[in-house]
């Protein structure tokens, strides 16, 4: 440590190594500086001014936006910074809609908890609550303006972490308000439904939209057969709820809870998931053998594959066919439950209980129903169960472990570890190892695949055979992985992506940790638990042999296409609210884009110059012009489409020349 | 070096073009004449002329001679437009309609002889002045900045350079960097749009920070209520700003440039664009800018509307198509810029003012002004005196020299001087603060207005008369700056909503003293604790009139009454019986019956009633309804 690189923190000597701001710096000296829009993974945004200190020479300073220098001298509480503080939170305060009773939010509210923290015990502005309209037409995320306090958290990690940009402001002074494009719905629009806006949003205003009433209005349906699900990462995290340790695995306590809520039956995801495995490593080698679709991306995440389908759908071919493992566990116990507890399919009720908020998207999804019957049924996520363990009263923390039921409750490592970044890849090489090699062993552990970082690259040697890989999580990496393969610059065979960062045990629909190492040690935890289990490889499951024995046949089989793979297709970013009028007349249409990107680059000089050509040439019969909304094409406007034709960068010429060859004559202009 | 060639060619053929013009009308086209029909005036003169054969350019494209009519950029004296300027005689007519035209060519062009009713009479000494520079308006101002924006016609690029024009940035072509910066940091000059940080120091800033690529933003977003300076100098002499832009260019190492200019304002967007156009066509600027090996290009951009966009980190922001919003300061951008690159970003007059400094030489520039101000300032005078307008006057000069001797004295409403003189100046916009009767002899420059709480801000200048209550000013003020906030910082944001919110208050007699309390101290706090210079300026108009006005404040809120009369929900309206005569005519204005009484018989006004919308006054008369 060099001598001189220290900086004095309330009387304490505090070394610079390296910190980003003092903010961090004082943290390191043991003090928590009171902030809203401060996290250490997202750009600095220093709108939230709470975390002011005093710094000798500079008077008050915002701690997150300032550099440490050697020599500075901090104070983080004076008898000004206190009051400012103070004055921050009653100003927000009253403009807060302070509902806090019944508040989505629950006690989780970090406005509630600094308000209290700091002891502000009046507010002596007036009190000017909004009242904005609720946004409910997500199936993962309710938005309430109301609660918003603009610190922009929601904002930053949805376009800075996740690269989606769904959200943004608008407006301005007092009037700002946080909202998706054109004041939209949220469920309108780009939105991937991976909730990590919930998990930053500090209020109410973003949280999981709650599917608890209708889980507990179908346990306690006498005429219902329900199936609780669980997936691989809620059991390491859903003790935080309840005080225990990070990471403790908690399967056992669940399955009990579970069972004294009344679920019928409880399952484990990781089953399904030792499933997938078979179908999407033996899907993987024989694209491999074929060298068709390359790179092969995981499916599992939903996430990422409406990402996909919104933005890289060229790439929908070389999406694993595979259902989710959620998915093909509903689809599984749909198909074959109602013979065993004698009900017909639509009194069968699957509760999937995930890290994630996606996954109610998912389970909503047209291609995962029967008729009108959905696979899943609900979704709820670890913390909308912990909210109904505790609303039921059960003592989590008191409750003896008990084992899933069978034959879905088995499961090996392999399934358990997709609960990581990197576990479908480390389960898939524990597979494809085996089936390339055809030698058994006893190692299972592939540290090449493990990691932090959000994007890992592994070339993986199966004796001889080598696959180029990469494992991504967060979807801002994915689309710097994708751009990368579009331009040609990285070639893999097989590509892992999970839409949060670190995969699914940093889910959406995880607890809101305070513990900053929350994440690497429930991703500790699923190693833990993998190693153990007494399987590790999910070939190695003999529940799942025996299905492919009784009823599915061999992985890729016609009646596993059936049951777990499915197709995705390319998806429009906003769902658009053009009304096609039916084609009355056999007029031309003739479309011209009016979104901001195309109107900012002429698409209204555009329409005037076609509306007086049209009309020069007597062609208002002919052709029916109009202006609509967007094309998706917005860095090459103006785009106007012409009958079936799109044409980009179009020009007057260009429209003209487009208009008279559909209408088979001669332009006199 | 063959541009120079050029520019010599250019101003050659210029003059020569216009050598036999005997007289030259220049017809004021800034945006207050344009409102006023300055355009109908110039159609008129293009009308006339033809119609009657006359030896009159338009354009000064070849050799004619005779005389010239063509369009200038703001001449300064609004109040009096549209004006027009005669030469070589200086001669200025006002109030010019398109009817006067005829008799201007026929009597002042083609004969000697003035035209008695255009000419500008000064209501306090009733004496005609029909040459301009011996009008009270131009006396007293030292014009730098604007000296050729109110002559030459802004669309012609070869006028300028005739008078000197680029030839000052072709001379920086032979210098290096550190000596254009050095310059500048010796001629003292500070950036005119608000801050005041010296021009030289932030060049010299940005030149050391280590780029592959550099830009020079010019800010023309001047959105200050009662600020035009900027937009005056965009549309009289754009090619100043450009020249200004390329010399700082090669100060910091540049070859990109943005001017940004608000899109409120489509004449500079008209008048920069055909600049920019026409000094690319000349080879002034490009890929080889005055035919040297460095380029240099511009772009000019217009901002969408806000107010906060004139804070440099938010333009940017702007510029790089992104929501106008403040980051925080540093990194300046003078290190990490528009899109990451070092940026100078300067204002409208500042950019202005360089050629001419080049011109005058640094000492001789510092002679203007004061040591620790040097050089001029323009301010956009409005509000209660007896000329508006344009004016630029030297750093050091007094308000009393501004407010009575060019601006003509205070007036009342309708337009009479007012006996008892000025109340208040606002100045710096909603940024500013006020100064009183107290501060007349002060001389204006940076550190004066600093230290009572104001700002020379970008120079917008609002006098005040006895009958403005300076509660609705800060309210107003705070009205403008809460409607303007980005929304970002909390502080700035809530902070400001409460503040009109209490201020609001007091306006309509609900206030309490402890809201009065609050609202200081959260003024200070906002002053304080914002992210940006909107937010941080923010509360100076509350705290300069609560410090100069604080009993104005009191007596709204004790007494429920406000001294001027001005605020309406403070107002009780009466009838005086002696006065009233009963004619009825109030009744039958009134919109909620509140006025009772017999015909011919005094009336009486039911308070509980009353809307106080003042109809019944309107009304009457007999001057019986008192309020």
């Amino acid at each position: 440590m060099k001598t001189n690189q220290i900086v004095t923190v309330d009387n304490k000597q505090v070394p610079i190594e390296g910190e980003r701001n003092l903010l961090e710096l004082i943290r390191k000296a043991g003090v928590e500086i009171p902030t809203f829009c401060y996290h250490s993974e997202m750009s600095i945004y220093a709108a939230c001014r709470l975390c002011m200190v005093d710094v000798e020479g500079m008077g008050m300073v915002a701690s997150c936006s300032t550099t440490p220098t050697p020599g500075m001298v901090v104070k983080t509480s004076t008898p000004e910074i206190r009051e400012t503080r103070k004055m921050i939170l009653e100003l927000l305060l009253a403009s807060h809609q302070g509902d806090c009773q019944t508040c989505r939010k629950g006690d989780d509210c970090k406005l509630l908890a600094l308000a209290n923290r700091l002891g502000v015990r009046d507010v002596r502005f007036k009190r000017k609550g909004r009242n904005l309209p609720l946004d409910l037409s997500s199936p993962s995320i309710a938005r309430d303006p109301n609660k918003c306090i603009l610190c922009g958290d929601c904002v930053r990690i949805c376009s800075e972490i996740q690269g989606v940009g769904a959200i943004g402001f608008a407006h301005r002074g007092a009037h700002s308000i946080v909202t998706p494009c054109f004041e939209r719905d949220i469920a309108t629009v780009e939105c991937i439904d991976c909730g990590q806006c919930t998990k930053v949003c500090p209020t109410g205003a973003l949280t999981i939209k709650s599917d608890t009433t209708e889980v507990f209005t179908a346990i306690q349906s006498k005429d219902k057969y329900v199936v609780a699900a669980i997936a691989p990462a809620v059991r390491v995290a859903i003790g935080e709820e309840f005080g225990l340790e990070t990471g403790a695995n908690a399967v056992g306590k669940m399955v009990a809870t579970l069972k004294m809520m009344g679920f019928d039956a409880v399952y484990d995801v990781s089953y399904s998931a030792d499933l997938t495995i078979f179908e999407e490593g033996t899907e993987l080698l024989g694209r491999v053998t074929e060298g068709e679709n390359l790179p092969m991306f995981t499916s599992c995440c939903p996430g990422w594959v409406k990402f996909m389908e919104q933005y890289y759908s060229d790439y929908a071919n070389n999406l694993s066919t595979c259902k989710s493992p959620q998915q093909m566990l509903g689809s599984l116990v749909k198909e074959t439950l109602p013979d065993v507890v004698k009900k017909d399919r639509k009194d069968i009720v699957f509760v999937s209980i995930m890290p994630c908020t996606a996954k109610k998207f998912e389970a909503k999804r047209d291609e995962f129903r029967v008729a009108d019957s959905p696979d899943v049924d609900y979704v709820i996520t670890t913390h909308e169960l912990a909210l109904l363990i505790r609303e039921r009263g059960i003592m989590f923390n008191e409750m003896e472990p008990e084992a899933f039921d069978m034959p879905y409750g088995f499961n090996t490592g392999g399934g358990v570890i997709f609960g990581n970044s990197g576990g479908v890849s480390e389960a898939a090489i524990r597979f494809a190892g085996e089936k390339l090699t055809g030698k058994k062993t006893d190692d299972y552990i592939i540290r090449e695949v493990r990691g932090e970082e959000g994007i890992r690259e592994v070339e993986y040697d199966f004796s001889g055979t080598k696959l180029k890989m990469a494992v991504v999580s967060g979807l801002g990496n994915a689309r710097k992985v994708m751009d990368n393969i579009k331009a040609g610059t990285s070639q893999y065979d097989f590509v892992e992506i999970m839409a949060c960062p670190s995969g699914c045990i940093n889910g959406g629909g995880q607890p809101v940790s305070a513990d900053r190492l929350a994440r690497q040690k429930r991703t500790e935890a699923l190693y833990r638990t993998d190693k153990m289990l007494q399987l590790h490889k999910s070939q190695d499951n003999p529940y799942i042999n025996d299905l492919y024995t009784n009823f599915l046949g061999k992985p890729g089989s016609h009646k596993a296409h059936e049951l777990l793979h499915t197709h995705y297709h390319a998806r429009s970013r906003i769902k658009s609210d053009r009304i096609e009028t039916p084609a009355e007349t056999d007029k031309l249409p003739v479309s011209i884009c009016f979104g901001t990107g195309c109107f900012i680059r002429g698409s209204q000089k555009l329409l005037s110059q076609l509306t007086s050509f049209i009309s020069a040439n007597g062609l208002e019969d002919k052709v029916s012009l109009d202006a609509t909304f967007c094309f998706e094409k917005c860095d090459q406007g103006p785009v106007v489409r012409i009958g079936d034709e799109t044409i980009t960068h179009c020009t007057r010429v260009k429209a003209i020349e487009a208009l008279t060859e559909k209408l088979n004559l001669h332009a006199n202009a | 070096m063959s541009e120079a060639v050029n520019l010599l060619k250019r101003a050659e053929t210029y003059k020569e073009n216009v050598k036999d013009i005997k007289k030259r009308i220049v017809v004021c086209a800034g945006t207050g004449c344009i409102a006023g029909g300055a355009l109908k005036v110039i159609d008129k003169f293009e009308e006339v002329i033809k119609a009657k054969g006359l030896n009159v350019a338009m354009t000064i494209n070849k050799h004619e001679d005779g005389y010239q009519v063509s369009g200038s950029g703001c001449q300064g004296f609004c109040q009096m437009g549209p004006v027009l300027t005669i030469l070589p005689e200086n001669i200025m007519y006002c109030k010019v309609t398109p009817e006067d035209v005829e008799e201007i060519l026929e009597k002042t062009i083609l004969g000697d002889t003035l035209i008695d009713r255009l000419v500008y009479t000064h209501k306090p000494d009733q004496k005609s002045y029909p040459k301009k520079a011996e009008m009270p308006f131009y006396r007293k101002q030292s014009p730098v900045v604007l000296k050729k924006c109110g002559s030459i016609d802004p669309t012609d690029i070869n006028e300028y350079i005739a008078l000197g024009g680029y030839a000052q940035a072709l001379r920086c072509t032979t210098m290096t960097a550190e000596e254009i910066c050095s310059f500048m940091m010796d001629s003292g000059l500070k950036g005119r749009g608000g801050a005041g940080f010296p021009t030289g120091r932030k060049w010299d800033l940005t030149r050391q920070s280590v780029s592959d690529k550099k830009y020079i933003i010019c800010n023309g977003d001047e959105g200050d209520p009662g600020a035009f300076m900027d937009s005056a100098v965009m549309e009289g002499n754009p090619h100043s700003i450009i020249e200004g832009m390329m010399i700082a260019a090669m100060a910091i190492g540049a070859d990109e440039g943005y001017v940004y200019v608000r899109t409120e304002y489509p004449l500079a967007v008209k008048r920069i664009r055909a600049a920019v156009k026409a000094a690319q066509e000349a080879g002034i600027l490009g890929d080889k800018m005055l035919g040297t090996d460095r380029a240099f290009n511009l772009t000019v951009m217009e901002g969408a509307g806000a107010f906060v966009c004139g804070e440099e980190t938010a333009l940017i922001a702007s510029v790089e198509g992104k929501r106008g919003m403040p980051t925080p300061k540093p990194p300046f951008p003078a290190q990490k810029g528009l899109f990451g690159k070092p940026t100078s970003i300067n204002n409208v007059e500042t950019l202005s003012t360089v050629p001419v400094i080049f011109e005058m030489g640094a000492d001789e520039y510092k002679k203007l002004g004061t040591a620790a101000a040097p050089g001029t300032k323009t301010f956009a005078l409005t509000g209660h005196v007896l000329n508006t307008g344009l004016i630029e006057v030297p750093f050091g000069e007094t308000l009393r020299t501004i407010v009575y001797n060019i601006a003509g004295g205070v007036t009342e409403e309708n337009g009479d001087i007012s006996p008892e003189g000025l109340k208040a100046v606002q100045i710096g916009g909603p940024s500013g603060g006020c100064l009183t009767q107290e501060h007349l002899d002060m001389p204006l420059d940076y550190q004066n207005l600093k230290a009572i709480g104001a700002m020379v801000g970008s120079g917008g200048m609002v006098v005040m008369n006895h009958k403005t209550c300076m509660v609705e000013i800060a309210r107003y003020f705070m009205e403008f700056t809460q409607n303007e906030s980005c929304g970002k910082c909390v502080v700035c944001r809530e902070g400001t909503k409460q503040m009109l919110d209490i201020l609001t208050d007091i306006t309509q007699g609900r206030a309490t003293m402890e809201q009065l309390a609050l609202l200081e101290e959260l003024a200070l706090v906002v002053q304080k604790v914002s992210l940006c210079g909107l937010g941080k300026s923010a509360p100076n108009p509350v705290l300069s009139t609560l410090k100069y006005f604080r009993d104005e404040y009191v007596e709204h809120i004790v007494n429920k009454r406000c001294p001027t009369g001005q605020c309406k929900a403070l107002r009780s309206y009466s009838i005086d019986a002696e006065k009233c005569i009963g004619c009825g005519a109030c009744v039958r204005k009134c919109p909620t019956g509140a006025i009772t009484g017999e015909k011919k018989q005094p009336h009486m006004i039911d308070a509980a009633k009353c809307i106080k919308c003042g109809a019944c006054m309107d009304a009457c008369k007999f001057g019986a309804v008192l309020a």
